[in-house]
């Protein structure tokens, strides 16, 4: 009984998982500059593979398994972010600036930074 | 319905919804009209990549997946810091004069 019923857990999490990753997909596909388009990639992108990784953790009733389930997801969330930070920052610095739908630049007065 | 055919057709149409957002993300990388983009694209479809084999994982039964999944996140990671330190070396030494910029210069 209990096991039928993480059967369908786990269908469910895989589902909103694959769901998630098609947002940030089509986010990718739709916003106007770059700096939106991180923004979709890298939040639903973070949700949609550690969704698919908690229903992994869910099927597989084993130690090991749910501990690389685990291992899986913190690695996602402690690197997504720094990845995402750079990348803007060195799309900042190497000059291409956000559309003109953005309504506020916080780095446009910080023109001492450099590399 | 019994749950391991919940499972099966669930896994089937996970498979087909990444399938999906795979396509898009490499309409972008095509489209895309400056680096960064296609730098980003690139990050979106390793994640996308890690989620796919996770759910093939699930459909086959073959734990050792998960594994891979990993160490695609790694890689995927590793790629963009180098490519954005690449960005940075590039084109941060002399960047290309906007119209803003111009504007506060003057």
């Amino acid at each position: 009984m209990i096991s039928e019923i993480l059967l369908y857990a786990c269908g469910m999490l895989l589902l909103a998982g694959a769901a998630f990753g098609l947002l940030a997909a089509l986010g990718m596909l739709r916003l106007p500059d770059l700096y939106s388009r991180m923004h979709a990639a890298s939040k639903a992108g973070i949700v949609g593979a550690g969704l698919i990784f908690v229903g992994i953790a869910v099927v597989c009733q084993d130690g090991a398994v749910i501990l690389r389930a685990m291992i899986g997801i913190l690695f996602l969330v402690l690197t997504t972010p720094v990845s995402a930070h750079l990348l803007a920052r060195a799309a900042y610095l190497a000059g291409h600036r956000p559309s003109e739908l953005t309504v506020l630049n916080e780095m446009e007065d910080n023109t001492h930074i450099g590399p | 319905m019994t749950g391991a055919r919940f499972l099966d057709l669930a896994t089937g149409g996970a498979l087909v919804l990444l399938t999906l957002a795979l396509v898009l993300t490499i309409v972008r990388i095509a489209r895309g009209p400056s680096l960064p983009d296609r730098v980003l694209g690139l990050d979106l479809l390793t994640t996308l990549a890690t989620g796919f084999i996770g759910v093939f994982a699930v459909r086959t039964g073959f734990t050792l997946y998960v594994d891979i999944a990993i160490a695609l996140c790694l890689v995927a990671f590793l790629t963009t810091v180098a490519l954005a330190r690449y960005i940075v070396m590039r084109e941060g030494k002399a960047p290309a004069p906007d119209k803003e910029r111009k504007g506060r210069a003057q």
